[in-house]
């Protein structure tokens, strides 16, 4: 007995747009994620979404162009092309669906600018389009009453003959572990951040679908692409949505000076990420910064406008440092947010090679969609608000196609014994004596190496010495007490085995990182700051071989745009 | 600087049942929030704390605990601003619902009570092929309420389902209101229908705690009371609340003040005996110190009522 068709693992925009498009179909689906679906991290995605659904000179080729040269040629344009072709479609879906996205005077879909678009294509709730989208998706997902396994962490997939049929995974409020079968799996699990310290993401974000599906034998593409966002606020670390520059908001140096006229004549503010943020870190190291950070300021925008489209991040900034954006500019700097790589997929969220080539390891029946695949969509940098989208069209592409093999499945069993394997594991952990570590030393000497090293700007020596520190980590965390012995709701555990995701992942970044030996998007080197067409322009792959990450490459998939320099 | 956290505990697994207090004495820096306390609390000095917590930036709802006596949410709580004289912030987990452990609360009933509003967009006939044509004030009037991000602050401080778990409280209903006020819903007589119910709309005691208490500037009460327009608006009028609100009104238009007591009696019904029998000590009582002015028909007309009246005339004719 199977107990479902397709098992969702992780509930935010990528993953209920799976399940609602898998239930479509009439498959018996569930969702799981370790917290409440509205808890999801997808909330956070503040400015909006792109599409280009129709305007006088905006165009779908407009939008794939502006994508494929924000990821610096480094973006699969077959998955792009999909990803721009069917966004309009999935704007009007989502509007359908009940998000009450901004107007214009004609009472149809409004947009905003936003960063590296030719076009204002960015349609938006506020400065809340993720958790608007998001409280909507969820409210289809009542509408459709698939089950809902909520507070559930996975520990294991469960694999039999390199196909994977499901998961192992432990109920929060009870501690206990149970298997849950499915003819497919989709990882929608999110991203990585917390990897970083500090990081705009949320303390869920600790990578654990791209862990599971690594350590079972899936393979991790591009990780070393690591977006910093360049609005991030001093201290905490909370993102300030790109759409204040998006409204016209600027950005200023100590000496109070747009200093992006010298870095991108043209585009200004709203460069692509990458570029800014290196600008900001230049001018930060250069001395034109204070106590480490630039300004983003938002006077001349005005109250009212402020008020209407930008008043979450008001809050925020009165919150946490106490500046009326209205009144006074607010420092910012460059903060880890997104990452470009994750789990190899193909354009229907497979993470295994379909055509039956080899040319990269995966697993059947896995699949995967959101921050936590790789398609590659995204290629070295992501433009802003192409996230939200990227969830939701190869959310849905992965909910169908994860339907149509299951539906293919008749014979389906399971006879291994992964629950008693998975209990073993854990009661070993708790039994573990107390040697003086902790869980929380760990991470944060982790995440300060990881944006020490890995940050916007990058060299050998650097990522060689963050290698060594992680494999030092490692070694440590074979031995690290959980801490707590409690059944209900023990989160020294779960915090405890998502560490152990977040070292795995350390260690591709800085392994996929040293690799790369040029500069392209994100991956900047000081040592080597030119791209290389010529050698690299390939997806980096990693592979779990004999414990360790292995590398290989894959080519880029190139179909009408030709690399160009690249000029904001 | 140094804080004192008192921390509300219960252990579901411990021998001894119900709560305890414990008291967390460490150093932070001035900008520290409680929930930034709580997380050293439990990364330093106690790993079985539990607390639900995410995004640390007030969008993703998971961290709304009492903090001295009243809900909020700990991520944007700056500890500065809540130090009392005597140095201890109490943390207790929400009111309300009951704990699962320590800080963490089920969240199970508030969850079937938004699925009783049928919370999801109805639309009237086919879609269209494009977008639905929407004034952007009524979306910007969504907006505010779609920044609700079920946090549950107004639920655990609503002094109606402190006395009635039926309530379906204040969360549920401002999410009911989002779909009222949705131009592109087109189930309003069954959404309204249901809100006029017993646990509904009436159930309100306009206390105001939920948008004293709420993060996000939702005003739940607010929406609660548009609800009540909606609903007597749609001619449901069968109601003790429809009763009260006109009975309220009629006196106050007719004397210029209101008349308690015929209030009681209008709004139960004249015929209501038991009930109005029940209130007849407490009716008794105030009286006689002068909390309640004489019920018709020695209930005297105020000085300028007349004026009262006029402004209920114009404020008809804006209708």
């Amino acid at each position: 007995m199977v107990d479902h068709d397709v098992l969702v693992v992780g509930a935010g925009l990528a993953g209920m747009r799976a399940a609602i498009a898998a239930h479509r179909t009439g498959a018996n689906v569930a969702l799981l994620s370790k917290v409440h679906p509205v808890r999801s991290h997808s909330n956070a995605a503040q400015g909006g979404i792109n599409a280009a659904l129709r305007g006088t000179d905006d165009s779908v080729d407009s939008h794939i162009y502006d994508t494929v040269k924000g990821s610096d040629y480094l973006g699969d344009q077959d998955a792009i092309e999909i990803m721009c072709q069917e966004a309009p479609a999935e704007i009007i879906a989502l509007e359908h669906m009940g998000v009450v996205f901004n107007r214009d005077e004609e009472g149809r879909l409004g947009t905003r600018n936003f960063g590296g678009a030719s076009y204002a294509r960015t349609f938006f709730v506020a400065d809340i389009t993720g958790q608007a989208i998001l409280h909507v998706m969820y409210e289809q997902i009542i509408k459709t009453g698939v089950r809902s396994y909520e507070e559930w962490f996975v520990t294991d997939l469960i694999m039999e003959d390199g196909v994977c049929k499901g998961v192992v995974a432990m109920e929060m409020l009870t501690g206990k572990l149970q298997s849950i079968t499915a003819k497919a799996t989709i990882i929608a699990a999110g991203g990585l951040g917390r990897v970083f310290e500090p990081s705009t993401n949320a303390l869920i974000c600790t990578g654990d679908g791209m862990a599971l599906a690594y350590r079972a034998g899936a393979s991790l593409m591009d990780m070393e692409m690591v977006q910093y966002h360049p609005t991030t606020l001093k201290g905490n670390g909370v993102l300030l949505t790109e759409a204040a520059r998006g409204e016209g908001a600027y950005l200023l140096n100590a000496k109070g000076e747009r200093f992006m006229e010298h870095y991108a004549p043209k585009m200004k503010e709203l460069a692509s990420r990458d570029v800014v943020s290196r600008a900001e870190q230049t001018e930060i190291n250069e001395g034109r910064g204070e106590d480490g950070c630039v300004f983003l300021d938002l006077r001349h925008l005005g109250k009212e406008l402020i008020h209407t489209k930008l008043s979450y991040i008001a809050e925020v900034a009165k919150d946490f440092v106490d500046v009326d954006l209205a009144e006074k500019p607010v420092p910012i700097r460059p903060g880890q947010h997104y990452i470009m790589g994750g789990i190899k997929t193909d354009i229907d969220g497979r993470t295994w090679d379909a055509t039956g080539g080899d040319r990269w390891a995966g697993i059947p029946g896995l699949y995967a969609a959101g921050e936590t695949a790789c398609v590659s969509v995204h290629g070295g940098n992501r433009l802003g608000a192409n996230s939200l989208l990227e969830t939701v069209v190869f959310g849905k592409r992965s909910g169908e196609a994860a339907a149509a093999y299951a539906k293919d499945i008749s014979d389906f069993s399971v006879t291994s014994s992964y629950l008693s394997d998975a209990e073993a594991h854990l009661k070993g952990l708790m039994d573990r004596p107390d040697n003086g570590d902790k869980t929380a030393a760990l991470r944060m000497e982790m995440g300060e190496v990881m944006n020490q090293h890995l940050a916007v700007f990058r060299n050998e020596e650097g990522m060689q010495s963050a290698l060594v520190k992680i494999k030092e980590l490692k070694e440590r965390y074979k031995q690290l007490p959980v801490g707590h012995s409690g059944k209900v709701y023990n989160t020294a555990l779960l915090f405890h085995l998502e560490l152990g995701n977040m070292l795995d992942l350390a260690e591709t970044i800085a392994v996929g990182a040293l690799g790369r030996k040029e500069s392209r998007g994100a991956h900047s080197r000081q040592d080597i700051p030119e791209r290389i067409d010529a050698e690299w322009m390939k997806h980096t792959v990693v592979t779990p071989k004999d414990g360790s990450p292995a590398l290989s490459y894959m080519p880029v998939t190139v179909t009408r745009w030709e690399p160009q320099e690249r000029v904001y | 600087m140094q804080t004192k956290l008192s921390v509300r505990r219960q252990d579901p697994e411990s021998q001894q049942p119900g709560s305890r207090m414990q008291e967390y004495t460490i150093e932070v820096p001035e900008h520290y929030t409680v929930l930034d306390a709580l997380i050293k609390v439990r990364e330093e000095v106690d790993p079985s704390l539990a607390i639900r917590c995410s995004c640390r930036a007030a969008i993703c709802g998971s961290c709304a605990v009492r903090v001295n006596g009243r809900a909020r949410l700990a991520c944007n709580t700056k500890l500065t601003n809540v130090t009392p004289e005597d140095g201890v912030v109490v943390v207790e987990p929400a009111g309300n619902q009951p704990v699962v452990k320590d800080l963490v609360v089920d969240l199970g009933v508030f969850w079937s009570k938004i699925r009783a509003v049928a919370p999801y967009l109805q639309p009237e006939g086919p879609e269209p092929e494009e977008e639905y044509i929407a004034p952007n004030e009524s979306m910007l009037l969504l907006t505010e309420v779609m920044g609700c991000i079920m946090c549950g602050a107004c639920v655990s401080d609503c002094t109606a389902l402190e006395v009635d778990s039926n309530f379906l409280g204040p969360a549920a209903l401002a999410k009911a209101f989002r779909f009222t006020e949705d131009p592109r819903d087109g189930a309003d007589a069954d959404r309204l229908h249901n809100l006029n119910e017993y646990g509904g709309v009436w159930d309100c005691t306009r206390c105001m705690m939920c948008v004293e208490v709420c993060p996000k500037g939702v005003a739940p009460m607010d929406r609660i009371m548009a609800l009540r327009e909606r609903v007597m608006d749609a001619g449901m009028t069968n109601t003790v609340g429809y009763r009260h609100v006109a009975a309220f009104a009629e006196s106050v238009e007719h004397a210029g003040w209101l008349d308690e007591t015929m209030l009681a009696v209008k709004s139960w019904g004249m015929f209501n005996v038991p009930k109005l029998i029940a209130a007849l000590p407490i009716g008794l009582r105030a009286l006689k110190r002068g909390k309640l002015p004489m019920p018709a028909p020695f209930h005297k007309k105020r000085p300028g009522h007349e004026n009262v009246a006029r402004i209920f005339k114009r404020l008809e004719g804006k209708k």
